[in-house]
């Protein structure tokens, strides 16, 4: 049976399954109706001109995991920042995992999307926010609305200060030969609240994994979001991320993408701007090799006045990888005084190294300031014999040089050891046993 | 120290060295003057290992040992340093972190363990302080939006840190006023012992008021066709290089 068909006829199991209102309910019926007519994407859809989803489909995904066996926290402990003090939110195959979580309900909500779309006491904030922001008409977003229930649930409320980083993972043990998970997040930032947060989706064997993860943000007035997502998995976990957020006035999220690896990633990553001087921030580091492909899909809607976005992604891509930078940014006639930066840098360091970029704007309005630029370039020679002639060997003298290219992405992560991490993940995947941090 | 043997180098099938000849031992500093493409820099790039450049005939022997073969960072260990007339600018990379680097790359090379952090920082405090350079400017980007005279006394200051046996400086005098020329030239006499030995590509005398040459080499359409002693070096300031092209040319 074909993949989509498989996922349809499960729907209405997986109904029977989940005890919710009737709100949800429709949401996902809705959800499926739409997935159902058109089915996942193709290459002749604009967006996925560069990313062919066909080889990942055609595996035998089991779309519900049977229980696996408790992972030990030492096995694990590796794929968590794990030096400083954090909030986890942890799933083993889809599953909440309780004693790899640290969760709370004091003074803020760091806990199960199961319960907020289950309990009473989180019907109205279900209402007004479960799927408001995600995409109603992409059927990969649709399919994972119709099968919501489990991910992280978070609310932040009214000048909360959250005072520790909270950490999302999901962990895959292959107990099943392949495996389909579809986690759903919704993050809620009260007004003038700020928190962190660093979600990370790690299979734990080379069982294909597929990932089709839907985010939704929401950032209320003068709200602060940092969202970083590391993406370093294994080479048959393939990863859908969308992310879609809303903010309001004089809000200020940024969402920082660091993909490493895995088989196939495609991040849609949607900024929609609902009130005047808000801004947005988009910056990502890829470093692929093998035949790993990555795609960056980004979205800027600025919507009202005197806002600001800045897009910054750079791109290192060796042997046989395949790098997409799709960023559109639409600027609406009403959204005056808009400021939109974007740029996307790439380095291809083999022959058989590949990268489409395509920049998109639309701007309606016309006194704005946007620029947008981008890059596919080789090492620089002269720069590595420099560097050469200075004691550096070839390989670490590259490496050097590569980190250099993705520096500024990394000056913007404010969590010191998730900084350390990100570096030490960048000397790793690049060979080399140096000290990145300056 | 150094040996260089019936030198020929060309790149991209341009032959630019047409046998060279040079014979530097320690403790002594020579200089190599010539007119503008004569071969300076490329005679100093093909000892420091650039790829570009192809030898096509004849030997760089350092200490005995033939490096015709060995790649730039090979060298460097084995006590080479380029100061550069271009330095390269490298945003994202802190001075100190390239020192760091580098030393520690050297001393793996050598077999020896990573520096410990304080002596590192020593280090660099010393060596910076004798190049009159801010601390401030250490922790900047590599070149980085550097004036002509901070990227070379950085240069300086790199050969300080590295401590080189055979130091290369490739018209480092060029784009330099008069401080910054008596700081550099007084960061290398300073570091000059018998145990090292310098050459200095220059194609003005003016550096070698300040580094004082025991030898003084005349470049010319890829060979050395005059050589002496200091005094030759103000022969050519007073005479300009014609009558040595004429003399080469008759």
């Amino acid at each position: 049976m074909e993949l989509k068909e498989k996922l349809v006829s499960s729907f209405l199991a997986f109904e029977n399954q989940v005890d919710v209102e009737a709100y949800v309910h429709d949401v996902r019926s809705e959800a499926i109706k739409h997935f159902e007519t058109v089915g996942f994407p193709n290459k002749k859809d604009e967006a996925w001109k560069y990313t062919s989803l066909n080889k990942i489909l055609k595996e035998d995904y089991s779309v519900f995991a049977k229980d696996a066996e408790a992972l030990d926290y030492k096995d694990v402990k590796k794929y968590f920042i794990h030096d400083i003090d954090s909030y986890k939110i942890v799933f083993v195959d889809g599953k909440y995992s309780s004693h790899l979580s640290e969760t709370t309900h004091d003074g803020m909500d760091v806990c199960l999307m199961s319960a907020a779309l289950t309990k009473p006491k989180y019907h109205v904030l279900i209402k007004n926010y479960f799927n408001q922001v995600a995409a109603k008409d992409e059927s990969l977003a649709s399919l994972n609305t119709a099968f919501s229930r489990e991910g992280a649930f978070i609310h932040i409320p009214k000048s909360k200060l959250a005072q520790k980083p909270i950490q999302i993972i999901h962990f895959s043990t292959g107990n099943e030969a392949a495996l389909m998970l579809q986690p759903r997040n919704l993050i809620i930032a009260d007004e003038n609240s700020h928190v962190q947060i660093i979600e990370r989706h790690q299979s734990l064997t080379s069982h294909p994994v597929l990932t089709n993860s839907v985010t939704e943000i929401f950032a209320n007035k003068r709200a602060i979001v940092d969202y970083y997502k590391v993406q370093n998995d294994q080479q048959n976990a393939s990863l859908i991320d969308n992310t879609y957020i809303n903010q309001k006035r004089e809000s200020n999220v940024s969402v920082h993408t660091f993909a490493f690896g895995g088989k196939l990633t495609r991040n849609n990553l949607n900024f929609y701007q609902n009130g005047e001087r808000i801004d947005s921030t988009l910056k990502g580091v890829t470093i692929i090799g093998d035949k790993q492909h990555v795609d960056h899909n980004t979205l800027v809607h600025h919507i009202e006045p005197n806002c600001e976005s800045h897009q910054d992604y750079k791109g290192i891509f060796g042997d046989n990888a395949t790098g997409v930078f799709n960023g559109k940014v639409v600027v609406e006639k009403e959204a005056q005084k808009t400021n939109a930066f974007q740029a996307n840098n790439n380095l291809l360091i083999d022959d058989k190294a590949t990268v489409n970029t395509k920049p998109q704007l639309e701007i309606f309005a016309d006194d704005v300031r946007c620029s947008h630029g981008c890059t596919i370039g080789q090492l620089d020679q002269s720069a590595l014999f420099y560097l050469r002639s200075r004691g550096i060997p070839e390989k670490e003298a590259r490496a050097l040089l590569m980190y250099a290219f993705a520096n500024n992405v990394l000056e913007s992560v404010k969590i010191p050891e998730l900084k350390k991490r990100i570096n030490a993940l960048i000397a790793n995947k690049l060979g080399v046993n140096i000290g990145f941090d300056l | 120290m150094l040996k260089i043997e019936d030198l020929h180098a060309s790149v991209e099938d341009k032959t630019i060295l047409k046998g060279i000849n040079l014979e530097v031992k320690a403790g002594e500093v020579h200089a190599i003057m010539g007119p503008n493409g004569s071969g300076k820099s490329t005679l100093a790039s093909v000892i420091a290992g650039k790829e570009d450049y192809e030898v096509e005939k004849g030997d760089i022997i350092l200490d005995d040992e033939n490096i015709n073969e060995l790649e730039a960072d090979e060298r460097a260990h084995k006590g080479v340093f380029l100061s550069f007339q271009y330095p390269v600018e490298i945003p994202g990379v802190t001075v100190t972190n390239f020192m760091k680097t580098a030393i520690n790359e050297t001393r793996k090379a050598k077999g020896l363990e990573e520096m410990p952090a304080n002596e590192m920082l020593k280090l660099i405090r010393e060596k910076s302080e004798l190049l009159e350079i801010d601390r401030k400017f250490l922790s900047r980007s590599l070149n980085e939006g550097f004036s002509g005279g901070e990227k070379k006394r950085n240069e300086i200051f790199q050969m300080a840190m590295l401590e080189p046996k055979l130091a290369i400086l490739d018209e480092t005098d060029s784009g330099l006023d008069i401080d910054a020329l008596r700081i550099v030239a007084n960061g290398v006499n300073k570091l000059k012992s018998k145990d090292n030995a310098t050459i200095v590509i220059t194609h003005y005398q003016r550096l070698l008021d300040y580094i004082v040459p025991d030898y003084v080499h005349v470049l010319y359409n890829g060979r050395i066709v005059k050589s002496g002693g200091k005094e030759l070096a103000l022969e050519l300031e007073a005479k300009g290089y014609d009558w040595i092209k004429e003399e080469v040319n008759a």
